[in-house]
């Protein structure tokens, strides 16, 4: 399989400092910002965001796992249900600035999603997007991120997979790779 | 998986260890959905569930019904004291008419055993038994086990003790396949009159001393003394019953262990379970209630993704 890569450890290691610095810069103290990651994939994202921001600032941000599973638009119409995982947000949201991150942003419809699935929570001040690889030209929604690491032309016959050392892999990651035709 | 192997929830005895599984993570995700500010997904939204009961209920069809609405499904009842059945309408003519209003998915409890069953073969929308006779009972089996599982970790290896009126109850035969399928050891208890003949080969241990049972088991399942099914005197009373097999606060603290209680509702106070016990701390009977909406969600919305 063709496999092509984005972005390397070092890289990433690069943009992970960038974004902990640009939400330095636009919120200060965070002292009404909270970040969540959206399952399955932003959840160690933002571990390792708010881990890092407490590196550089000292400030621990509240941070939680936002699971949309059960308000996606596409329930009933793809062929393999998805499985929902843990939503985990001991806070609500009201009047907060809220940063919701992801590892790869594609259609939007997961943001959607979440922002739906975020409202459950009360009534967010502000909302910004944090995601690592942008796909673009791929959106079916009107979503764009705020803080992106990279942004790549894929096709839609394309994935863009990003391996962590945490989930086993030898090295941190990013890859483009064809979807398997058979 | 992520998907069900079934279009009908029948029984227990007709799904998969992995469904049951696939149910309970799929319940506890809702657990948490239903204790957020706003209880409620859009997951089914396009949905119209019709609630059918051709016998009383107050907890199954209430925690159904906030099941479904918090789904965002759209909701008719319907109950058979005050409707055409009572004029002579059979039960397919009866769901049939219900399902050309364009109805996708049907709740139903009904006294025969397997008029669910014989319902999913004559109708086209996904099927949910909620009690069928002295048959099944899937939806409150699968919300025991969740509940046991969320009060001691895991079902597996531990030893459930079901007590009380075997014989008509419909949560026994449920509860044994499921908490089977889990992995559990199930003991059935009570008097010899109330339990069926070839209850050993369903795999169960059998009891008639309350007392040991207790001291057996890591969680007793106390089941209601169903009198409304009683034609013929299975014991000489009620009193005679509590006196023998009504289980007491001394009983529990004579036990050399801490079991928990529970209870499917709704109580005989003073028959088979005392006061004191009922509201003791050791008894989830309030959190069987709560997780019987959640359970009831996974189940609704597991079946309306099957295509």
């Amino acid at each position: 399989m063709q496999k092509r890569l984005v972005l390397d450890e070092e890289q990433i290691a690069i943009i992970l400092r960038r974004f902990c610095h640009q939400l330095i810069e636009n919120h200060d103290d965070f002292e009404n910002t909270v970040l969540l990651g959206l399952q399955p994939r932003g959840t160690l994202l933002v571990d390792k965001i708010v881990s890092l921001l407490q590196e550089i600032s000292g400030v621990k941000v509240p941070s939680g796992y936002l699971d949309a599973t059960f308000h996606r638009d596409d329930f009933r119409r793809r062929d393999l249900p998805l499985k929902a995982n843990e939503t985990k947000i001991d806070f609500l949201v009201e009047g907060k600035k809220v940063i919701l991150v992801d590892d790869v942003l594609y259609k939007g419809r997961s943001v959607r999603a979440a922002m739906d699935a975020m409202i459950a929570f009360g009534r967010p001040q502000k909302v910004e997007l944090m995601v690592l690889v942008d796909r673009k030209l791929t959106r079916d929604y009107p979503i764009m991120p705020d803080y992106f690491g990279v942004r790549i032309n894929t096709l839609e016959s394309q994935y863009v997979v990003v391996e962590w050392k945490e989930q086993g892999f030898e090295k941190d990651a990013i890859w483009i790779t064809e979807k398997d035709k058979s | 998986m992520s998907q069900i192997s079934t279009k009908h929830l029948l029984g227990i005895k007709n799904i998969t260890e992995n469904d049951v599984q696939l149910i309970l993570e799929t319940a506890s995700n809702f657990k948490e959905v239903i204790n957020r500010p706003i209880k409620k997904v859009p997951s089914l939204r396009d949905i119209t569930i019709a609630n059918v009961f051709f016998e009383n209920s107050t907890r199954t069809r209430l925690s159904f019904e906030l099941a479904e609405k918090r789904l965002s499904a759209d909701v008719v009842n319907f109950s058979s004291s005050n409707s055409s059945v009572k004029k002579g309408e059979t039960l397919v003519d009866t769901v049939n008419n219900i399902l050309s209003m364009k109805v996708d998915m049907v709740v139903m409890r009904h006294s025969s055993p397997g008029a669910p069953h014989f319902l999913s073969r004559n109708v086209k929308a996904n099927i949910v038994n909620a009690g069928d006779g002295t048959h099944e009972h899937p939806t409150q089996a699968l919300l025991d086990a969740f509940s046991i599982k969320e009060k001691l970790g895991d079902v597996a290896g531990k030893k459930v003790a079901i007590i009380g009126d075997i014989l008509h109850s419909r949560v026994a035969l449920s509860n044994i396949f499921c908490l089977q399928k889990l992995g559990a050891e199930v003991m059935v208890c009570g008097p010899i009159t109330l339990l069926p003949k070839y209850v050993e080969s369903l795999g169960v241990k059998v009891e008639l001393d309350v007392r040991k049972a207790l001291q057996w088991c890591d969680v007793a399942n106390v089941l209601r003394i169903q009198l409304e099914r009683q034609q013929i005197k299975y014991f000489p009373s009620l009193r005679e019953y509590s006196l023998y097999y009504g289980i007491n606060r001394k009983m529990l603290e004579e036990l050399d262990k801490e079991i928990v209680i529970m209870h499917p509702g709704p109580i005989n106070r003073g028959v088979e379970l005392n006061s004191d016990v009922a509201d003791s701390k050791q008894s989830i009977i309030l959190e069987q209630v709560q997780n019987g909406v959640a359970v009831r969600m996974a189940v609704l919305y597991l079946l309306a993704g099957v295509k």
